[in-house]
């Protein structure tokens, strides 16, 4: 697959169709996988990687990049054509200055459950399809993808490579997914249980930003959170208001625009579950005002700038809540 | 000196211009009784009210917090308060979510006609914030003195 991809970005700069490629760039660490642009063969043959620790969405990327002058050509995973659907939707992406490149996805993994499996002195892996080549100090050894995928790619909503100029690996389709069962778990829980697992996860927020850089739904020029005089502006020393203000309203901001491609929780250095707040108000648009997912289509209005005359009043959470 | 001890909450009650504001209005003028503890803060109209300015709300040391607007379909600017339905609906159920207290927020629709219903709802509103006690779960140190 990276052969395929390292060729085709070659083919695409060389035939002149884009002056520059988006792409992935190994970085410290094997599985500190970075975007980068990319713009010659050298550059391409030196440092283009795609292995299993892909994970980064490049459609935010190309917010930026297509407002530059020349094409640039992308490669885009499954999720990323969903970000960049809903990008385009929102006129954050020029079209016309993008070669999109779909690239079929088989899950991306994620390190600590690799090392959660007991596979010690990781020196790097790769390889398609169901198995993986883990090189380890000790020799090489095979490991089931499925075992090691990350928590969002467990749950994969859809392989399906959207409004892409052309596809490698082959398109996906829709996938039943069960992703909404932990948030199903936590909704069963009583109120005070719910405060006490959120203030263990959100405490540990060090306001690092990350969840926010990284999120191509979150992209506004100007944000409230960098403004000083907000007074969340940072982590508070003193208390909890600020993480759970932070939080809520960003995952709010997100609501009815967030495709749910899990960047948050990939970046989030303290490994809090930030994608089950995105889940709950994907759960809560899809029960209350039909289907929604956002960067499916490029017609429908997203839920939260619609409405219908008999749509479900507030009181409907107070009700909602007495019968569990 | 005697100092009273009973808990009082405070209730932000954010009215629309054009209907709950009138109708607070209404009450005053015909003499009905809600408690002081109300504090009314005008917006043009509900579907003003951003997400954020109840968590402030909260954050200054409010224990309640209710938006009041035009009736569905009677809103001044057509349809500002279908947009409001959906965000606080969204809203309330994510802050239930994070296992703050629901009864601490709601949406009521009241028009300018009805002082009767706005005075009755902030009886009613203040009452069960009062059972409630004391906002533990959004407060924030920073800003009690």
């Amino acid at each position: 697959m990276q052969e395929l991809i390292k060729a085709k970005a070659v083919e695409l700069l060389e035939n002149g169709v884009c002056d520059r490629v988006l792409g992935w760039k190994a970085g410290e660490f094997f599985y500190d996988v970075t975007p980068a642009v990319f713009r010659s063969r050298e550059e391409i043959e030196k440092d283009f990687v795609f292995g299993p620790f892909c994970g980064a969405n490049m459609s935010k990327y190309l917010i930026a990049e297509s407002r530059k002058e020349g094409k640039i050509a992308a490669f885009l995973k499954p999720c990323d054509t969903y970000s960049f659907q809903q990008l385009q939707k929102e006129h954050r992406i020029r079209r016309e200055n993008v070669y999109a490149v779909g690239v079929q996805c088989e899950g991306m993994c994620d390190i600590d459950a690799m090392k959660a499996a007991g596979i010690k002195g990781i020196l790097g892996a790769d390889g398609d399809g169901g198995t993986l080549t883990v090189h380890t100090l000790y020799g090489d050894k095979s490991v089931e993808r499925k075992t090691v995928l990350a928590e969002r790619c467990k749950c994969c909503k859809s392989k399906k490579l959207l409004g892409c100029d052309e596809i490698i690996g082959g398109q996906g389709e829709e996938l039943e997914s069960n992703r909404f069962a932990q948030v199903e778990k936590l909704e069963a829980m009583t109120p005070d249980e719910r405060f006490a697992f959120w203030r263990g996860e959100l405490s540990r927020c060090i306001r690092c930003n990350a969840c926010r850089n990284v999120c191509p739904a979150c992209s506004c020029e100007k944000c409230v959170f960098d403004n000083p005089a907000s007074g969340v502006e940072n982590k508070a020393a003193a208390n909890s208001f600020e993480e759970n203000l932070f939080h809520v309203i960003r995952a709010f901001h997100v609501a009815g625009r967030c495709t749910d491609c899990g960047e948050c929780s990939r970046v989030c250095p303290q490994h809090i579950p930030l994608h089950l707040l995105n889940r709950k108000f994907i759960k809560d648009i899809n029960e209350l005002y039909g289907d929604y997912q956002a960067g499916a289509d490029m017609d429908t209005r997203p839920p939260l700038v619609n409405f219908q005359t008999d749509d479900p009043e507030p009181s409907v959470v107070h009700e909602r809540g007495s019968e569990q | 000196m005697q100092v009273n001890q009973e808990f009082k909450p405070t209730i932000v009650a954010f009215c629309c211009n054009w209907c709950s504001y009138a109708g607070a209005d209404l009450s005053g003028t015909n003499r009905l009784q809600y408690p002081a503890n109300v504090k009314i803060i005008r917006i043009p109209c509900s579907c003003r009210l951003n997400p954020m300015f109840i968590l402030r709300a909260f954050q200054r040391g409010a224990d309640g917090v209710i938006l009041c607007g035009c009736h569905p379909g009677d809103c001044h600017y057509t349809t500002g308060n279908y947009y409001a339905r959906r965000r606080m609906t969204l809203l309330f159920s994510m802050l239930d979510f994070l296992g703050i207290e629901r009864e601490r927020t709601r949406v009521e629709w009241v028009s300018a006609a009805e002082g009767a219903k706005f005075a009755a709802t902030m009886n009613e509103f203040v009452e069960t914030v009062t059972k409630l006690g004391e906002n533990k779960r959004l407060e924030d140190l920073r800003c009690k003195s």
